[in-house]
């Protein structure tokens, strides 16, 4: 399939942006191979295409934070040479980058206005600045302290401000790259609707997600790469998803099967329990057993308190109360060592900061962790560390040019892969997942819920959280439901389906059976 | 409290305790004739600190700054003295080759991608160097320009004496703050400081605030070295060795975060303040070796950064989500 709506056909709306036989290569490998995307006013344009396709750096090319070694850039019908994102920016074009985390030490006002702050006499007009931010954030929804740290707000809203930011800044285009990856359904709503009227005020706008749903929620039309090629753009219309996704793996896949309510398998001891631990000020006390062979899910709202459990349960935060057990004997938890030690393993939400060592080549990024186990005088070699490293990027389909390559190079995607294949090595007898899907094409996405089921029939102890519920009853022997760092229900058999979350999940407190909660 | 005024704070109730209980000590302590010396005795310390600051602050190190007040120093020495250029003239002049040196080397650090410890190092060796050169010796400054400048003094109450050198720093720290905390190439210092690949594609000109940052930074060690030639009346090659360190200090004690990204000038102040006292009180007790100074600021250089860690690493995990949720 082949691009037909090329410029000439479509003369009354013209391309505002558009890329024109794009070439990039990295090293030995082209990330894009002669890659064209037009963006005409007023439409919504879906960008995708699997981990490491291209689709991050055809958009940094756009936007002037890459250079093409190839082909060109056309603004307005005149090709153009953006030197950096600031000129792209001051021709119009907002964006927001997959691994841009904004400044966590600045105010959330200056972060939405740096570089642009208005000034008299040479001094910046803060609470000027101050009032405007909290103009811009109520337009999300977002009521919160525009002077505090960036840093000290969650993920979600990190990602809000990023958005409001560079939708200010964007008069023509506004690009946005995996947006929606941390935000749960009320705030995609927002965005949503903010990107309805700006299409209205006739900007063209591409969008970047691996959740279909969005896609085909919000978008005009779709243009989809393969391995940095251009397999084609289509009017979103006449296109089923089975379309789109064969277009971008180049075959079909099978979903896994929607599974309700996987047999809770009472057999067995607890191998880790957890009684009334709690954090003040940031989770409730929880109890909770999990078994070998059982995947407990935790659904729940972002901020739900979901992520803090996940934390003392890894020992990166110690609970002021309550007891741990591994089989009957009570253990001290007080560090990730200690946990990593009593064979835990703990997949973070939050890669960039927490996860990933950038400069560190994807083999070492991978045996880290298991070699932190074996202790440092039983020196995994080369060698077998990349036999290790080799095995779990075969398995989980990591693509990358080379294992030696520095884990940062890798797409966004591939380095959430990254992170798994490093819990996954240490053969951890019990292992915990915070959104290990975010941000991971539909291909893998049904690999890593292969994947999760694989392990449980291992027997291993699992607990995943997720904020899709599809995935999360398709794999989970249990689910526990937070909300307001408190765990409020415990759903065993027929009640692991997705409007009996929901409920839970909005639902007052009297009206669900709180089960499990506080002791 | 916003937890980078944390150390801030600390700093500024441990200088106060410190000061109360020097005067319960030596009540001569508590005079405004007792803070005019401290003002006069530390403003080369202060000018250059407050230079430092912006340093620490975009996340990097200058250890030139000893050099060039050296070197600046010597310099206006010798176009006063050997040829006859008026102490103003002379000013200028060596502002200006301090500030190019400045700006070289924070070219050096932005295109040759060289960490600016390496640069600033080298940057001291040569600054050392060429004040060595050109002479060995201490060249005395004879000039009437001198005598006015450092009889100048405004009085303060209680018959203490502000000189012009004092009023001086306390300008450049006011400025400074200025600078630092509203103006927008004050907001660019911190964002690199933040995170400097963010502040890249946020679209914040690395380039040129990373050459303003050590252009800066070197006038005002300019500027130090001309009132450390006022303060002496000379110009020597190896004065200020060291300073870069106490400079360094005084920048963390006043709660600066050595890895960037947070700071105040004010802190800064604070921080000089704290070695002035030290100093003063040495001078009172009149038995203790003055190198007490430094066993005390390395002591506090110590106690601020395990609290600036524990600050930073209680707070990092994120806990805030005043997130109003508007179910329609
Ligand atoms: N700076 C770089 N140096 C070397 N290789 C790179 C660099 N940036 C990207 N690549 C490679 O180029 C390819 C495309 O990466 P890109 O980030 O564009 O993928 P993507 O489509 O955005 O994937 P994802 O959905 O995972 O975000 C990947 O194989 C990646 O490893
Ligand atoms: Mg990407």
């Amino acid at each position: 399939m082949v691009d037909t709506h090329s410029a000439a056909a479509a003369g009354d709306n013209p391309f505002v942006l558009e890329a024109r036989g794009v070439i990039k290569i990295f090293g030995q490998s082209k990330a894009l191979d002669g890659v064209n995307l037009g963006l005409r006013r007023g439409e919504v344009h879906a960008l995708l295409g699997e981990n490491g396709a291209g689709k991050s750096t055809l958009i940094k090319i756009l936007t002037g934070a890459y250079q093409p070694d190839g082909g060109e850039v056309v603004l307005d019908g005149e090709p153009v040479r953006f030197s950096d994102p600031l000129h792209a920016q001051s021709h119009g074009i907002g964006t927001v980058y997959q691994e841009v985390n904004l400044l966590p030490n600045r105010s959330v006002a200056e972060n939405l206005f740096l570089g642009r702050q208005q000034t008299r006499f040479g001094f910046v007009r803060k609470s000027l600045m101050e009032k405007n931010a909290r103009e811009l954030l109520s337009r999300y929804g977002l009521d919160i302290d525009v002077q505090a740290e960036l840093g000290t707000y969650s993920v979600a809203v990190q990602q809000i401000v990023a958005i409001a930011r560079a939708v200010e800044l964007s008069g023509k285009v506004l690009v946005l790259d995996e947006p929606t990856a941390s935000l749960d359904k009320y705030e995609v709503e927002k965005l949503f609707e903010v990107v309805t009227q700006l299409k209205q005020r006739g900007m063209a706008i591409v969008f970047i997600t691996h959740f279909l749903d969005q896609v085909f929620a919000i978008s005009d039309r779709v243009t989809i790469l393969r391995n940095g090629r251009l397999i084609g753009t289509e009017p979103l219309a006449g296109l089923s998803r089975t379309d789109v996704v064969r277009m971008m793996l180049g075959k079909d896949i099978t979903f896994a099967p929607a599974v309700t309510g996987i047999e809770e398998r009472a057999a067995g001891p607890a191998l880790v329990e957890f009684k009334a631990c709690g954090k003040a000020g940031k989770i409730h006390p929880f109890s909770l057993k999990i078994r070998r062979g059982e995947v407990v899910g935790v659904a729940g709202l972002l901020g739900s308190g979901r992520t803090e459990m996940a934390r003392i349960m890894f020992g990166a935060d110690q609970c002021d109360a309550g007891e741990i057990r591994i089989g009957d004997k009570p253990v001290s938890l007080t560090s990730p060592v200690q946990a990593i030690a009593h064979g835990f393993g703990f997949c973070p939400e939050d890669r960039k900061i927490e996860g990933i060592l950038g400069d560190l080549s994807v083999r070492e990024n991978i045996v880290i962790a298991l070699q932190g186990k074996l202790g440092w005088f039983k020196a995994l070699n080369r060698d077998e560390q990349m036999e290790i490293a080799g095995k779990f990027a075969e398995d989980l389909d990591i693509r990358a040019a080379s294992l030696d390559m520095p884990v940062k190079l890798l797409s966004g995607g591939n380095q959430q892969k990254v992170i798994l294949a490093r819990w996954l090595a240490t053969d951890p007898s019990f292992l915990i997942l915070d959104e290990p899907t975010r941000g991971i094409d539909v291909g893998a996405h049904a690999e890593i819920v292969r994947t999760i089921n694989r392990l449980r029939e291992e027997g291993l102890a699992l607990l995943v959280i997720s904020s899709e519920l599809d995935e999360i009853v398709a794999y989970s022997s249990r689910i526990v439901v937070m909300r307001d760092r408190e765990m409020v229900a415990e759903l065993t058999g027929d009640n692991i389906n997705p409007s009996v979350i929901v409920q839970a999940i909005a639902a007052q407190h009297e009206t669900v059976a709180a089960e499990g909660a506080s002791v | 409290m916003n937890r980078s005024l944390r150390p801030l704070a600390a700093t500024a109730v441990i200088f106060a305790l410190a000061y109360a209980a020097s005067i319960f000590q030596f009540p001569g302590m508590f005079s405004t004739r007792v803070l005019g010396n401290f003002l006069t005795d530390n403003a080369f310390l202060g000018i250059t600190a407050v230079g430092m600051t912006f340093v620490i602050i975009s996340g990097g190190i200058d250890l030139s700054v000893g050099a060039i007040i050296g070197f600046t120093g010597v310099l206006v020495a010798v176009l006063i003295g050997w040829f006859g250029i008026h102490p103003l003239a002379a000013f200028a002049i060596a502002l200006v080759v301090a500030a190019a040196f400045g700006a070289a080397m924070g070219a050096a650090i932005h295109y040759l991608e060289v960490p600016p410890f390496i640069v600033t190092l080298a940057g001291m060796f040569l600054a050392r160097g060429a004040a060595s050169v050109i002479t060995q010796d201490s060249i005395p400054v004879t000039h009437e320009f001198y005598s006015t400048v450092t009889s100048t003094y405004w009085l303060m109450p209680g018959g203490g004496r502000l000189s012009l050198i004092g009023a001086l720093m306390i300008l450049v720290f006011i400025v400074g703050a200025l600078v630092a905390h509203r103006t927008r190439f004050g907001s660019n210092v911190y964002a690199l400081g933040g995170n400097a690949v963010s502040a890249a594609l946020m679209g914040v000109p690395v380039a040129r605030t990373t050459i303003l940052i050590y252009t800066l930074s070197a006038t005002l060690s300019g500027l130090a070295g001309i009132v450390f030639s006022l303060y002496t009346s000379a110009g020597y090659p190896l004065a200020a060795v060291g300073v870069e360190l106490d400079a360094i200090g005084a920048v963390v004690i006043g709660g600066t975060l050595l890895t960037g990204g947070y700071g105040f000038v004010a802190g800064t102040f604070i921080g000089v303040m704290l070695q002035g006292l030290v100093q003063t009180y040495i001078i009172f007790d009149g038995t203790l070796s003055s190198w007490w100074t430094k066993i005390v600021i390395g002591g506090l250089l110590f106690v601020f950064i395990v609290l600036q860690r524990l600050v930073f690493s209680a707070s990092s995990s994120r806990t805030k989500t005043f997130w109003k949720l508007k179910h329609e």
